[in-house]
């Protein structure tokens, strides 16, 4: 159908590009991950296992990539809870208003990341509006602490980013449930409620996935909200492979963390799409 | 399906039926457009009725109306002392077998089946047994344990027929339920569809916009034009005694003659013939296979008229020719197959076979 110059052509650019930005640092990372750093800060290439090993001797590591997973469950389940409902509604109940609210959902993702994470800076510090709100409705004598520089904000700050990721899934998998089904389900004298726990959410369930993958994911990588909000107590596995390539300057086992969390996210990402596929029918 | 079979209605009889569903001057508008006007009907028990109509006629419409999936903008609709049109569709007692099936994909042909009833509470072991045997009155039994979209079309359809009825419906709607099966498949279902509606004794209500399958499987017709009803009769009194000039020509083939009567005699071109209607301008049908090719023989007090033919269709056992008559007036006639190619013929047709008709008024 197509002659072999044009399969050519708009072929090998996509290739020469995965394989440059993306084979090639993965292939350099993981070896790195097998060298290790002299006492004279050199990288030297011979291959060991000690990164690795280091890794599961001293708790700090996956004692952080634990606290990292804790807080991406929990900005998947707010996001789920947030987006959910969210989407239901504007797929089933929003009539004419479908479209704008639509795009107030998307607009947010428009904004920078990091103007929308200083933007919660200035909401829960303790001269913040929300502590001078409190204050002065005498709801509190002094500034409470925990909303900024804890788990708590980067949670908060996280779930406010991530969830129009978990809504355009839930959003699309809603809008693709024919609505003859919920007529049939009704016309079966399911009520409502009926309805949507045996014919709706089953249906939708395929998005809900890749919202929540979505959102645990992208949280689990996340360096910058918990950099800027989180405090000691809110640092993520990332922030220590960020100062390992940084100030560290420890690139083997920065390397070997990075590849840990890529095994896990691809695991990840293998069972999510192998549990979509089991709950699609179309 | 384990419903005792109610007494057919040839023999509890026509005048004992009981009316079961009255819609009272139901009327529907979408914003400006007024797709219903003042629709009364009633249906009676156990009765197969069926509303005919060209798309945009709001047959749909109508039989969303009673399933509740719409309001109707004024009136009423009562299933015996219960008012209906106030119910939300989950409390009525009327189940609906979708144009495209409307099958859960989700859940396998039995969980189909069995969702009314699980939906209603009703006992695990009597939610067994109902849906083997609605399975079974539709032979998909075999196929219980698949999806939806494992099974073919008619299949589909089957099941959607064993998840409507086994709940017992009071009423059963059908929306178009034969329009995706092929031509033989969807004869063959219009005869068992129509034996299994005598079997289970619950009424139906079937939309369709084909004429032909209206008038294999209906105890009556509905026929509804731009959202008004043309008339309500059954097939045979539809199909014989048309009300208005829209019925005879969308129910079958007629000749519409208009013809102005005085003194009780019609005319029409070179014919003329005994009316028994009152003087002025007139509609009648006449049916082509009343009007008869006539040889040496000629039917007494019959209307007589020659004509050249110009068109032979062949359709099987019959042939429908456009005969054009003395006058110009073009006259369809269906006869008996025959080999030899004709050019002229005697034609000649009852006085009776001439039904007047109202004309149908011109609706957007």
């Amino acid at each position: 159908m197509f002659s072999r110059a044009y399969k050519t052509v708009v072929t090998v650019p996509p290739l020469a590009w995965v394989a440059v930005f993306l084979l090639v640092p993965y292939a350099l990372m993981f070896c790195y991950s097998f060298w290790s750093v002299s006492s004279l800060q050199i990288i030297v290439h011979t291959w060991n296992l000690d990164n690795y090993k280091e890794l599961l001797e001293k708790p700090v590591y996956w004692e952080t990539l634990l606290r990292s997973m804790w807080i991406a469950s929990r900005v998947m389940l707010f996001s789920l809870l947030l987006g959910y409902p969210l989407a239901y509604f504007l797929s089933f109940y929003a009539g004419r208003r479908k479209d704008l609210l639509y795009q107030m959902v998307i607009i947010p993702l428009w904004v920078s990341y990091l103007v929308r994470a200083y933007a919660w800076k200035t909401i829960l510090g303790s001269d913040g509006v929300l502590n001078t709100l409190l204050q002065y409705v005498h709801l509190t004598s002094h500034p409470l602490n925990f909303l900024l520089y804890s788990p708590f904000a980067v949670v908060l700050t996280l779930t406010h980013i991530y969830t129009p990721f978990t809504f355009l899934p839930i959003y699309a998998a809603l809008e693709h449930i024919p609505r003859n089904l919920v007529e049939a389900s009704h016309d079966l004298g399911a009520s409502p409620a009926q309805t949507f726990w045996k014919v709706i959410f089953p249906l939708s369930i395929p998005g809900v996935l890749a919202g929540a993958t979505f959102a645990f994911v992208l949280s689990l990588g996340d360096f910058l909200a918990p950099l800027l909000l989180g405090g000691p107590s809110g640092i993520m596995i990332s922030n220590i492979v960020v100062s390992l390539f940084g100030a560290a300057y420890n690139w083997p086992l920065g390397a070997a963390i990075s590849l840990c969390m890529l095994v896990l996210v691809v695991s990840l990402l293998f069972v999510s799409e192998r549990l979509e596929k089991k709950w699609s029918f179309s | 399906m384990t419903t005792t079979t109610s007494l057919s209605p040839e023999i509890s009889g026509q005048n004992s039926r009981t009316a079961l569903l009255s819609i009272r001057n139901v009327a529907k508008t979408f914003g400006q457009h007024q797709v219903l006007r003042d629709i009364s009907l009633e249906i009676a028990e156990g009765e197969f009725l069926t509303i005919l109509g060209e798309s945009g006629s709001g047959k749909t419409t109508l039989l969303r109306i009673i399933a509740g999936f719409e309001s109707a903008t004024s009136g009423e609709l009562w299933i015996g002392s219960e008012r209906l049109d106030r119910q939300p569709p989950y409390r009525r007692a009327v189940n609906t077998v979708f144009q495209s099936y409307a099958l859960f994909p989700h859940l396998t042909v039995e969980d189909n089946v069995a969702y009314g009833l699980r939906v209603a509470g009703r006992p695990d072991d009597e939610v067994k047994q109902r849906v083997a045997a609605a399975l079974d009155k539709v032979k998909m039994a075999a196929h219980a344990k698949k999806k939806p979209a494992k099974v073919s079309g008619g299949q589909q359809q089957r099941v959607a027929l064993a998840r409507a009825l086994v709940n017992r419906p009071k009423l059963l709607l059908l929306d178009e339920p034969l329009s995706a099966l092929d031509a033989n498949l969807r004869r063959q279902m219009q005869v068992e569809l129509k034996s299994l509606q005598r079997e289970v004794g619950i009424a139906f209500v079937f939309v369709t916009h084909d004429q032909e399958e209206a008038m294999v499987m209906s105890d009556r017709i509905a026929l509804l034009r731009s959202g008004e009803l043309e008339q309500v009769a059954s097939p045979r009194e539809i199909y014989n005694r048309p009300a208005t000039s829209y019925v005879a020509q969308f129910i079958g083939h007629t000749n519409l003659l208009k013809g102005e009567v005085t003194d009780g005699v019609a005319r029409c071109g070179a014919l003329a013939w005994k009316a028994g209607v009152p003087d002025g301008t007139a509609l009648f049908s006449v049916r082509p296979e009343q009007v008869r090719v006539c040889g040496a023989t000629q039917m007494a007090g019959a209307v007589h008229v020659r004509g050249r033919v110009i068109q032979q269709a062949f359709h099987g056992a019959t042939e429908l020719i456009r005969v054009e008559c003395e006058g110009g007036l073009v006259l369809v006639v269906r006869t008996a197959s025959s080999s030899v190619p004709r050019a002229e013929v005697d034609l000649e047709f009852a006085p009776a076979d001439a039904v007047r008709v109202r004309e149908s008024p011109e609706r957007v």
